[in-house]
C-alpha cells in the first residue's frame, strides 16, 4: 500500500523488537469472536489515475459546465489562484489545532488577523476563529443569548434561511428554547408590528437575517431598537459576507452569526463552509469556539496563543459553551486569504458588481415576472414570480445549460410560483438575457393559453 | 547535549509583521473585468443601508500576500515535516490525490440546490461512501451530515433522545467513562441529558460492576470510546453491551479511536448501537490547522428512522435523490448535506487502500504504537500495563521527582524536530503523555522520536533546566498565556 513506509521486512523486525510472532498477536485483546476474518466488502485498491478517473466520471453527471442562478445561502463567486496556492502548503494543510503555540504561530496569527478582519467588516468587537457553517452558528448564537440573557425564548424570523431555521430547531428541541416566528411584510422584511406584539419578558433574543433569505435588506435598525426596549438580544445572521462590502453592517446586533463561504470558499455541494460567530467584548465569555489572543514570550516578543479555553469543553467538560472542538480551520484560512486580496477598496468594487448584475437582472425579469419584495432595497438576490411553475421554466433553462433560481414553493407555499434568483460577479448579461428570454416564453404562452380558455368560455 | 538533537537542524527563517502593518492606500491585490451590464447609483438602490467604508481592511498587492501567508506556513509543525505522535487525534498522511479529486470542476463547484438530474455525481459518492462506511462500522444506516467528531456525538445523543422517546420514556441520563474526551459530557449537556461519571478499573477499562450498579431505566446510553484513551480495547465490551441492553439502553460509540480497528473488528458486531467515525482522523482528511472535519453517525436498524433529513435514497428507475419525507427525523444538524468535500476526500483515501490496504494501514498503526511503548518502557512510567492498540499513554512521574512535567518535555520535543504528544490527558492518568504515531511513520522516525525521549529523560537527570526553560530553537520561547486571558487582545487595532 503506498501511502505505508514500511517494507515486509520493517514489519519483521519491529515484530521481533516487540517480542512477538506476528501481528495477530497485537489483536489478541480483541475478543476472537469478534475479530472480522474476511475482506472488508468495499471496492479493491486502485491506482491514484483511476481514482482520478472515477472522480471526474462523477464530475461530469454533475453538472459540470452550466451556468448558475442558485443562491440561497451558497454563492458562486470567483476564487483567487492564489487562496489553494498557499492552503495548500503543507505547513497550514497538515497541521493539527494549534496548541503548541511555539510551532503554530503561522496557523494562530492567520486566525488572529481572520479575527481582525471579520470584526471590521461586521462591525463588532471579536470574533471567533469559526464554527462548522452559517446554520450551526446562528443555533450557537441564540443558545449564546440565552447563556447571557437569562431568559429562554426567542423570536426567528420566517425571513431566515429555512434551512437555518430547521437546524436551530433541532439544536433548540431538548434545551428548553420555545421558538416562536415572526413574519415577513409585504416589503419581504420582518413585520415589525408582529415582532412587537412576539416579544415577551421571557424573549431571550430575535434572530433575523439580512440580507434576508430573499435577497432584502433587513430594517436592523428598527428589530435592534424593539429587541432591546424589552431587554432581549438581537442576533443577526448573514449569509451572504460579499454584502459586507456595500451594505452597512448590523452594528446594533449582539452578536452576528455569519456564513463566510462567499468569500473563497467553493460551493462544493454545501461544504465545508465557514461559519463564524461575532459579538461584542462583554459577551466574549459566554462565546462558542476556539479564540486566538496576542500575547508576548519570555523574551518580550509578539505571539499568539489559543485563549480564554476555560469556555471550553476539554477543560469544562459539561458546563462549556458548546461542545464545539474541530472547527473549519482550513476554510477559515480561504476566508482570510479572500478578504486580504480584495481588501478595504475591492470588496466594495466586488460588492457593487453584485449589485449592477442584480438590479439588471431584476429590471428584465420585471418586464415578464412579477418581482416580489421591491419595495426594500436588496443585495443579490430577488424573487421573481411568474404565471407558470418555475420547475417547469427551470426544465427549459437545463437544455440552454443555465439552471434557473431556487423554486420557493418548498419552503414558502403562499408565495405561489415563485423563485429566488441570485446575480453575482460572474454572471454574464447573455445568461440573463437568455434566462428572461425564457420566463418571457412562457408568460406568453400562459398568457395566450388564457385567452384561450377566456375565448371559449365567451 | 546539542549532539542528541538528530532530527533538526536551526535554519533562517522570515520575521514578518501582520498583514494590517503592510497595508497602504492604493496597493491592491484584485482586479475585476469591466462591467457587461449598466452601472448602478448605490445611494439609489441602497439608500440608508449603504456602506459607506470598510475601516481597516488591508491594502496589499499580491506578492506581499504570497510572501506573508508563506512565512507564516513556515512557522508551523506539520505532519509533512515529520512525526505528529498526537494521541487520539491520529495524525496520518493526508494524501494529495485527495485534494486533487475535491478540486474537480464538477465536485467543487457544485450547488448545493442544483437539481438532483444533474447532481448524480455527488449523489453517488455520497451513497457510495455510505455503503462502504455501514460495511467498515458493521452497522445498518448513516447520516454523513455532521460536521465533526462533536457534532457527531450531538446528532448520536439526539438519535438516541427520539429512539427512547419513541418508546414512551425520554431517560435522563448519560454515561460516561472518567477517561473519555471533554465534548462527550458537553454534548450530553446540549441534549438536555445529565452526565453520569463511570469509574476505570485498575486496567484502565471500564468497570463492569460500577457499570452494573450505574445502569438503570433512566440511563439513555453509555458514551464509550474503544479503544479507550488509553488505548485499550474493552475486552468486556460484550458484558457492557448486554447490560446497557437488557435495561433498555444504548451503547454509543465514540469513534474517535477507529484507526486502532479498521478491517480487523467491527463495532456493530461486538454489540455497538451507534457511533460516529472522524473522516478527519480515521480516514485521512487534512486537520488544516484545527478543520474543516467531517462527523458521519452510522446506526443499527433501530435507529434509523429518526437520522437527520435528508438522506439519499435511490428511485425505482435507479436515480439517486433527496428524501426529506422523513416524519421520526430528529430534524437537520447542519444546512445542506455536510461536509461534502470531506466525503470526497474519505472516498479517495478508501479508494487508494481497498481491503487489504485498510486492514494493513490498521495493522501497522497498532504495530507502530506498540514498538514506540517497548521502546519507551523503562525510561518512562506505564500507569497501565494492559495491551497497547494504537496508543500508548506514559506519564511523567519518574521525571516529575526532579520537577519535570509532561508539557515541559513535550515542550522540549519541539527542540528535537517534534510535534508533542498529546499532554495531560486522559485525566485519569496523572502527567499524561499520550503518543500516537499511527501508521504513517517509518522505523527511522520512530526511532528517532524513542531516541529523541530517551535523551530528554537523560536531560531531565543532568541539566533539567534546559528541559524546564524548552523550547530553546524556536521563533518564540514559552509565550504568556495568563496575561492572554487576563487580559485578552483578541484583534489587531490601529496604533495599538
Amino acid at each position: 500500500m503506498r501511502y505505508l513506509p514500511k517494507s515486509p521486512a520493517d514489519r519483521e523486525a519491529m515484530l521481533k523488537a516487540i517480542g512477538l510472532r506476528s501481528v495477530d498477536e497485537l489483536f489478541a485483546p480483541i475478543p476472537a469472536e469478534y475479530r472480522l476474518n474476511r475482506d472488508l466488502k468495499i471496492p479493491r485498491q486502485m491506482a491514484e489515475s483511476e481514482i482520478v478517473d472515477w472522480f471526474r466520471q462523477r464530475s461530469r453527471e454533475n453538472g459540470d459546465g452550466y451556468t448558475s442562478f442558485l443562491g440561497a445561502g451558497a454563492y458562486s463567486h470567483y476564487r483567487p489562484v492564489i487562496i489553494d496556492s498557499l492552503i495548500s502548503r503543507g505547513e497550514f494543510l497538515t497541521a493539527y489545532t494549534p496548541y503548541q503555540a511555539e510551532i503554530s504561530q503561522g496557523t494562530l496569527q492567520a486566525i488572529f488577523e481572520f479575527q481582525t478582519m471579520i470584526c471590521e467588516l461586521t462591525g463588532m468587537e471579536v470574533a471567533n476563529a469559526s464554527m462548522y457553517d452559517g446554520s450551526t452558528a446562528a443555533a450557537e448564537a441564540v443558545m449564546m443569548a440565552v447563556r447571557l440573557t437569562g431568559r429562554r425564548s426567542v423570536v426567528v424570523a420566517r425571513s431566515l434561511h429555512p434551512e437555518y431555521r430547521e437546524v436551530l430547531a433541532t439544536y433548540a428541541t431538548h434545551q428548553g428554547m420555545p421558538l416562536s416566528l415572526v413574519e415577513f411584510g409585504d416589503d419581504g422584511r420582518v413585520d415589525l408590528k408582529k415582532l412587537e406584539n412576539l416579544i415577551t419578558p421571557e424573549t431571550a433574543c430575535v434572530l433575523v437575517q439580512s440580507p434576508n433569505f430573499f435577497g432584502t435588506i433587513e430594517d436592523v435598525d428598527a428589530v435592534a431598537a424593539i429587541a432591546h426596549k424589552h431587554g432581549a438580544m438581537l442576533v443577526v445572521s448573514i449569509a451572504e459576507a460579499v454584502s459586507l462590502g456595500i451594505v452597512e453592517p448590523p452594528r446594533q446586533a449582539d452578536i452576528i452569526a455569519m456564513e463566510a463561504q462567499s468569500f473563497g470558499v467553493p460551493l462544493g455541494f454545501g461544504g465545508p463552509y465557514c461559519g463564524v460567530i461575532a459579538t461584542r467584548e462583554k459577551n466574549v465569555r459566554q462565546m462558542p469556539g476556539r479564540l486566538a489572543g496576542q500575547t508576548v514570550d519570555k523574551q518580550g516578543r509578539r505571539g499568539f496563543v489559543l485563549t480564554l479555553a476555560t469556555r471550553e469543553q476539554h477543560i469544562r467538560r459539561e458546563k462549556a459553551t458548546s461542545n464545539i472542538c474541530t472547527n473549519q480551520a482550513l476554510v477559515a484560512l480561504m476566508v482570510n486569504i479572500f478578504m486580504t486580496v480584495y481588501g478595504k477598496v475591492g470588496l466594495r468594487e466586488l460588492a457593487k458588481q453584485n449589485l449592477a448584475k442584480t438590479a439588471y437582472a431584476a429590471s428584465v425579469f420585471a418586464k415578464h415576472g412579477e418581482i416580489l419584495f421591491a419595495g426594500a432595497p436588496r443585495f443579490n438576490e430577488f424573487v421573481v414570480r411568474t404565471g407558470e411553475d418555475p420547475k417547469a421554466i427551470n426544465g427549459r433553462l437545463l437544455g440552454h445549460k443555465i439552471v434557473g433560481g431556487l423554486p420557493l414553493a418548498k419552503f414558502y407555499p403562499e408565495l405561489g410560483n415563485a423563485a429566488l434568483w441570485c446575480c453575482t460577479e460572474l454572471t454574464m448579461r447573455s445568461a440573463i438575457d437568455t434566462a428572461a428570454g425564457l420566463i418571457a416564453e412562457s408568460e406568453r404562452s400562459v398568457r395566450s393559453a388564457k385567452e384561450e380558455v377566456e375565448e371559449m368560455a365567451r | 547535549m546539542k549532539n542528541a538533537i538528530k532530527k533538526a537542524t536551526r535554519h533562517v527563517n522570515q520575521n514578518d509583521g501582520l498583514i494590517f502593518e503592510k497595508s497602504s492606500p492604493g496597493k491592491a491585490a484584485w482586479k475585476l473585468p469591466p462591467l457587461d451590464v449598466p452601472e448602478v447609483d448605490t445611494k439609489a438602490l441602497l439608500g440608508s443601508s449603504e456602506r459607506k467604508d470598510l475601516g481597516h481592511m488591508p491594502e496589499v498587492s499580491e506578492i506581499e500576500i504570497i510572501r506573508h501567508f508563506t512565512r507564516l506556513s513556515t512557522w508551523n509543525y506539520a505532519i509533512d515535516l515529520g512525526m505528529y505522535p498526537l494521541g487520539s487525534c491520529t495524525m496520518k498522511y493526508n494524501p494529495r490525490v485527495n485534494e486533487a479529486v475535491a478540486r474537480v470542476e464538477g465536485i467543487a463547484n457544485a450547488h448545493p440546490y442544483q437539481p438532483e438530474k444533474i447532481s448524480q455525481g455527488a449523489l453517488q459518492i455520497i451513497k457510495t461512501l455510505s455503503e462502504i462506511l455501514i460495511e467498515i462500522t458493521g452497522l445498518d444506516a448513516i447520516t454523513l451530515q455532521p460536521a465533526a467528531g462533536a457534532h457527531g456525538e450531538l446528532t448520536g445523543l439526539l438519535l438516541i433522545r427520539a429512539y427512547h422517546k419513541s418508546l414512551g420514556k425520554p431517560r435522563k441520563k448519560i454515561l460516561i467513562p472518567d477517561s473519555a474526551h471533554g465534548t462527550n459530557p458537553a454534548t450530553a449537556a446540549m441534549v438536555g441529558y445529565a452526565v453520569e461519571n463511570l469509574k476505570s478499573d485498575s486496567r484502565g477499562m471500564v468497570d463492569v460492576a460500577s457499570l452494573a450498579a450505574q445502569m438503570n431505566d433512566e440511563v439513555a446510553a453509555l458514551m464509550l470510546t474503544n479503544p479507550n484513551t488509553l488505548g485499550v480495547f474493552e475486552q468486556e465490551i460484550h458484558k457492557i453491551a448486554d447490560i446497557l441492553h437488557a435495561k433498555g439502553g444504548l451503547l454509543y460509540m465514540d469513534g474517535a479511536n477507529m484507526n486502532a480497528l479498521v478491517g480487523k473488528v467491527r463495532p456493530g458486531d461486538f454489540g455497538v448501537d451507534l457511533m460516529h467515525l472522524n473522516l478527519h482522523k480515521t480516514f485521512s482528511t487534512p486537520h488544516g490547522g484545527g478543520g474543516p472535519g467531517s462527523g458521519p453517525v452510522a446506526v443499527r436498524k433501530i435507529l434509523e428512522p429518526f437520522l437527520p433529513k435528508p438522506v439519499v435514497v435511490t428511485n425505482s428507475d435507479g436515480t439517486l435523490v433527496f428524501d426529506s419525507d422523513r416524519p421520526q427525523s430528529v430534524g437537520r444538524v447542519r444546512a445542506f448535506y455536510g461536509n461534502f468535500g470531506m466525503f470526497v476526500r474519505a472516498l479517495a483515501y478508501i479508494q487508494a487502500n481497498g481491503p487489504d490496504g485498510l486492514r494493513q494501514t490498521t495493522e501497522d498503526a497498532v504495530l507502530n504504537a506498540n514498538y514506540i511503548r517497548k521502546g519507551l518502557e523503562g525510561t518512562y512510567d506505564l500507569p497501565y500495563s494492559t495491551p497497547t492498540m494504537h496508543e500508548v499513554v506514559f506519564s511523567d512521574r519518574l521525571q516529575a521527582k526532579k520537577g519535570v512535567h509532561t508539557m515541559d518535555i513535550a515542550k522540549r520535543l519541539i527542540d528535537y524536530g517534534f510535534h508533542p504528544y498529546t499532554t495531560a490527558f486522559p485525566l485519569i492518568v496523572p502527567g499524561a503523555m499520550m503518543i500516537e504515531p499511527t501508521e504513517s511513520e517509518s522505523i527511522e522516525e520512530m526511532d528517532l522520536f524513542v531516541d529523541a525521549m530517551k535523551s530528554i529523560a537523560a536531560e531531565v537527570e543532568e541539566d533539567a533546566k534546559t528541559v524546564l526553560d524548552a523550547p530553546h530553537c524556536t521563533r518564540v520561547s514559552r509565550l504568556d498565556e495568563t496575561t492572554a486571558a487576563r487580559k485578552p487582545i483578541l484583534r489587531w487595532k490601529p496604533g495599538a
